[in-house]
């Protein structure tokens, strides 16, 4: 926890967005995570794109559930909607909101202990109904708030601090969201904001369910030598798969490649994922390819990271995200008078007698 | 000093931060040294009971030594007594201070003139300090100077109304020359009834001796200063003095770069009252010229600038005394320093071999977040002096101007310290890369990034650079990547957030601090009880 305050003063330079806002607008009060933890410099990449995109943060639904991670949207767009829902229901509270307000813009803070062990059935659903959110993984390995026990992706025989190993099979919520149907699926590493803030905004401005897997190390029960969701084992396995940059929708692609080594792939608004790197024998849009690559690599002891799969949008336009395939209406339900959403009992009484 | 991203600005107002010490301390006297009841057996007389003499004795009472001071006046002080006004340095506050180095048991002479060096060698002295000041204010020769009694010296005249010689003026009072001494005399003839005072200077402000702050005053209190007046001559009538006539000059550089006047016109202006106020000269008649102390071709005594003796050896000379007037905290060095040759000569040590100055660099983290220092660095401008009403402070002569700073005050203006004395101290080894200092930074001072050519390093900075010319900080490569650490230390504050926020403690705020050593003291090293005494808090208010 830090009791001395953050100075109000920043560069002189500081840069501001179309909204006239600076990078330090779109901050919230001090952390009071460990320091040096994982789960602020994602905080600090959540920030920056935000601040990119120029997305009014009053615009934004910040959602979480219980733990480290249920923490971290306090720190970021202070002036956002936020809600901090009991363990491992924040997906619904999400598809809630989003259900009643398509416009606003829904990020999820979760963690392994969150999404993986007692909200594994809510986070399955969440992709399967195509969300429209973009939902963090902040991945340490342990649950850092009750001490540093194994979770759910704790590899299997990695280390706790006081040497016990883990035993059990690791849950990877990449593999599961490629086979749940994710239309986006990330992988990142907190220390590297370069791949970090670009696969946010994309996964911000991806229409359906995002989903970021971010290893985050915990510096207080998970970064010793013997644990593979340290800053040093991290680095040393990193293996930076697929280089993805986010074009936001008016501005050129200006740098010039040689034709083959760069793809694009235009996403509902206009704006485009332009993947620089990625391996001769890879191809981001096959789900079934992406599946088998990531197994692969998992078994030489590698954690490949990058915009690993975003999928095909459809030709006709026709959503496969919640409201489309639910066939909502174009205006937010919020929107409504309440009236109109629930017409009263006769209305009721009306709609049962059809059924009888 | 860089910091705050090279924000102007003035920097923070120290000396009235000192001074709300001051003003709420409490009895300070059982910190001061003990002085020991069992002398050393030396025995040091000092010429002038100034600040230059009294920090001599006060560096050397505590070490045993029994020091003589001999004062011409009735009271001690010198300059600080005779020359600065009571509205801007209260009696109470100077004898206070100058009583806790008396007290200690120097054998103060007052009305007790030194007339011959000789004669003072003669007595059993150890050795002999010099500090009797520049105590003869310049001469302005020019016609009708002598013709009138209303023509004065500004120092003499400043002298006279702090003895109640001179209690009043003329309505129309016009001061020769804008220095700080300039300034005391035009605000102390206001206050003696003059109600139209010019100041006349001969070049432009830029070239003012005097002290920004004391012109502000000067120009608060609505006297007039008047450029670019050159005095030709004074007009006296039947002893009165009437006005003086001035050339009206302006200024070109000449040959060599020096200034050159040229006289377009002259102007009389009309007063009833003359202050020369043109600077001061140093006076030695009492010193024979045949005792092995040399004088240089301007008739000043030849000091080293290190040891502070005079080519006498055992007799020493600091303050105004030594090379002209300056000011009293340059008095104060002078003693302390001379106070340091003086306890080497007398113990037979080489006076060329001083003790060094020294720094230590010590951490602040007190506990979990806790840090000594407080880093909410306000960017608030500099909290204004309250002064008393123009009204009320004309009423007498002792009303101090300035009220000094009430606590809001004081609590903001400490909080525009940029806190350069907390340096961010990086242990490259014990980095893990977390990120946590570069995104916790509120200027965007560190980056890490790979290491390359400086200028396109410069590139590569979180935020951009601003002062090309203060170097960057950076370390060696980091364990984990092989990267570096910048720092861009033109624009920290010395927030300690990258410290506070750092999991391994590779970033630690450690205080830098200046150890300077006292006559009989290493540097660091202090007098069993703590010596406070600071003549240069008072003399700078």
């Amino acid at each position: 926890m830090t009791h001395i305050a953050k100075p109000r003063i920043h560069h002189p330079g500081l840069a501001r967005n179309r909204l006239g806002l600076t990078r330090r607008d779109y901050e919230g009060p001090m952390s009071t995570l460990c320091a040096g933890c994982g789960h602020d410099s994602i905080t600090a990449a959540i920030i920056e794109a935000f601040w990119e995109l120029e997305i009014a943060p009053h615009q934004v639904a910040k959602m979480s559930g219980i733990g480290c991670s249920g923490k971290t949207p306090t720190y970021f767009l202070k002036e956002a909607h936020g809600f901090n829902g009991v363990h491992g229901r924040m997906p619904a509270v999400t598809t809630g909101a989003h259900a009643a307000n398509h416009e606003l813009v829904c990020i999820g803070v979760s963690g392994d202990g969150d999404s993986l062990s007692i909200g594994l059935g809510q986070f399955a659903h969440a992709m399967r109904r195509n969300i429209d959110m973009l939902y963090i993984i902040e991945n340490n390995g342990v649950y850092g708030l009750t001490k540093g026990q194994f979770s759910a992706s704790a590899d299997y025989g990695t280390k706790a601090k006081r040497g016990e190993v883990n035993r059990e099979h690791p849950i990877d919520p990449v593999l599961l969201a490629l086979n749940l149907g994710a239309s986006f699926v990330a992988r990142s590493f907190s220390g590297d904001k370069a791949q970090l803030v670009p696969i946010i905004k994309g996964g911000l401005r991806h229409q359906g369910f995002a989903m970021v897997d971010i290893i985050s190390p915990c510096v207080t029960f998970n970064d010793h030598r013997g644990s593979t969701k340290s800053y040093e084992y991290t680095r040393d396995h990193y293996n930076e798969l697929v280089q993805a940059d986010f074009v936001p929708p008016a501005q050129e692609i200006t740098a010039s490649y040689e034709a083959g080594d760069v793809r694009t792939v235009t996403m509902h608004d206009g704006s485009r994922m332009r993947f620089r790197k990625v391996p001769e024998d890879y191809d981001p849009q096959d789900r079934d390819q992406v599946y088998a690559y990531i197994r692969d690599r998992q078994r030489a002891g590698e954690i490949a990271t990058g915009l690993l799969y975003l999928e095909e949008v459809p030709p006709d336009g026709e959503g496969t995200h919640f409201h489309g395939i639910q066939g909502t209406v174009d205006e937010p339900l919020v929107n409504y008078p309440f009236e109109e959403l629930c017409p009263g009992a006769e209305a009721l009484e009306e709609l049962q007698r059809r059924f009888r | 000093m860089g910091g705050g991203g090279g924000r102007g600005g003035e920097p923070v107002a120290i000396c009235r931060l000192k001074r709300v010490a001051s003003d709420l301390r409490d009895d300070i006297r059982p910190f001061l040294p003990d002085i020991p009841e069992e002398k050393n057996g030396k025995r040091i007389a000092c010429v002038g009971a100034g600040a230059a003499s009294l920090t001599v004795a006060n560096d050397l009472m505590p070490l045993g030594y029994e020091v003589t001071i001999f004062e011409k006046l009735a009271a001690p002080g010198g300059l600080m007594w005779t020359n600065i006004p009571e509205f801007r340095l209260p009696a109470k506050v100077l004898w206070e201070e100058i009583e806790y180095i008396t007290d200690m048991g120097v054998d103060l002479r007052l009305n007790s003139p030194v007339d011959s060096l000789a004669a003072l060698l003669e007595e059993d002295y150890d050795a002999v300090f010099i500090g009797s000041g520049a105590p003869k204010g310049k001469e302005l020769n020019l016609p009708g100077r002598w013709d009138s009694e209303q023509v004065h010296i500004g120092i003499d005249w400043l002298e006279s109304v702090r003895f109640g010689h001179v209690e009043s003026c003329g309505d129309r009072v016009l001061v020769i020359g804008v220095g700080n001494t300039a300034m005391d005399c035009c605000r102390t003839a206001q206050r003696l009834g003059a109600s139209d005072v010019k100041v006349m200077a001969r070049k432009t402000k830029p070239h003012f001796k005097a002290s920004p702050w004391e012109l502000e005053d000067a120009i608060e209190e609505q006297v007039e200063i008047l450029e670019n007046h050159s005095p030709s001559k004074f007009i006296v009538e039947d002893g009165q003095v009437k006005g003086m006539v001035f050339d009206l000059v302006s200024w070109h550089e000449g040959e060599g770069g020096r200034l050159k006047a040229e006289v377009h016109d002259s102007k009389v202006i009309e007063c009833d009252e003359v202050i020369l106020a043109i600077g001061q000269d140093t006076a030695f008649p009492w010193i024979e010229r045949d005792i092995g102390i040399d004088f240089n071709n301007w008739d000043m005594p030849i000091v080293d600038k290190t040891t502070f003796m005079t080519s006498r050896t055992g007799v020493f000379m600091g303050g105004d005394a030594a090379w002209g007037p300056e000011n009293i905290i340059w008095a104060v060095e002078h003693g302390h320093q001379a106070a340091i040759s003086i306890h080497a000569y007398c113990h037979g040590e080489s006076l060329t071999d001083r003790p060094a100055e020294g720094m230590n660099l010590v951490s602040q983290k007190m506990g979990l977040h806790e840090w000594t220092y407080s880093n909410d660095y306000d960017e608030a401008e500099r909290v204004k002096m309250r002064h008393v009403d123009l009204q009320e402070r004309f009423k007498r002569l002792d009303i101090e101007v300035e009220e000094g700073f009430d606590i809001e005050q004081s609590l903001t203006e400490v909080e525009r310290c940029l806190n350069c004395d907390a340096q961010t101290h990086f242990e490259t080894d014990l980095c893990i890369e977390c990120d946590a200092c570069i995104d916790i930074c509120p200027l965007d001072c560190l980056t890490i990034t790979h290491n390359g050519p400086e200028e396109e390093l410069t590139g590569r900075l979180t935020a951009p650079l601003l002062n090309p010319e203060e170097p960057l900080f950076i370390s060696e490569d980091l364990p984990q990547t092989g990267r570096i650490m910048v720092k861009d230390e033109d624009l920290c504050i010395h927030c300690g957030l990258c410290a506070e926020r750092c999991p391994t403690a590779a970033w630690d705020m450690r205080k830098s601090d200046l150890l300077i050593p006292y006559a009989g003291l290493d540097a660091g090293e202090v007098h069993p009880g703590m010596s406070i005494m600071d003549l240069a808090g008072a003399g700078a208010r």
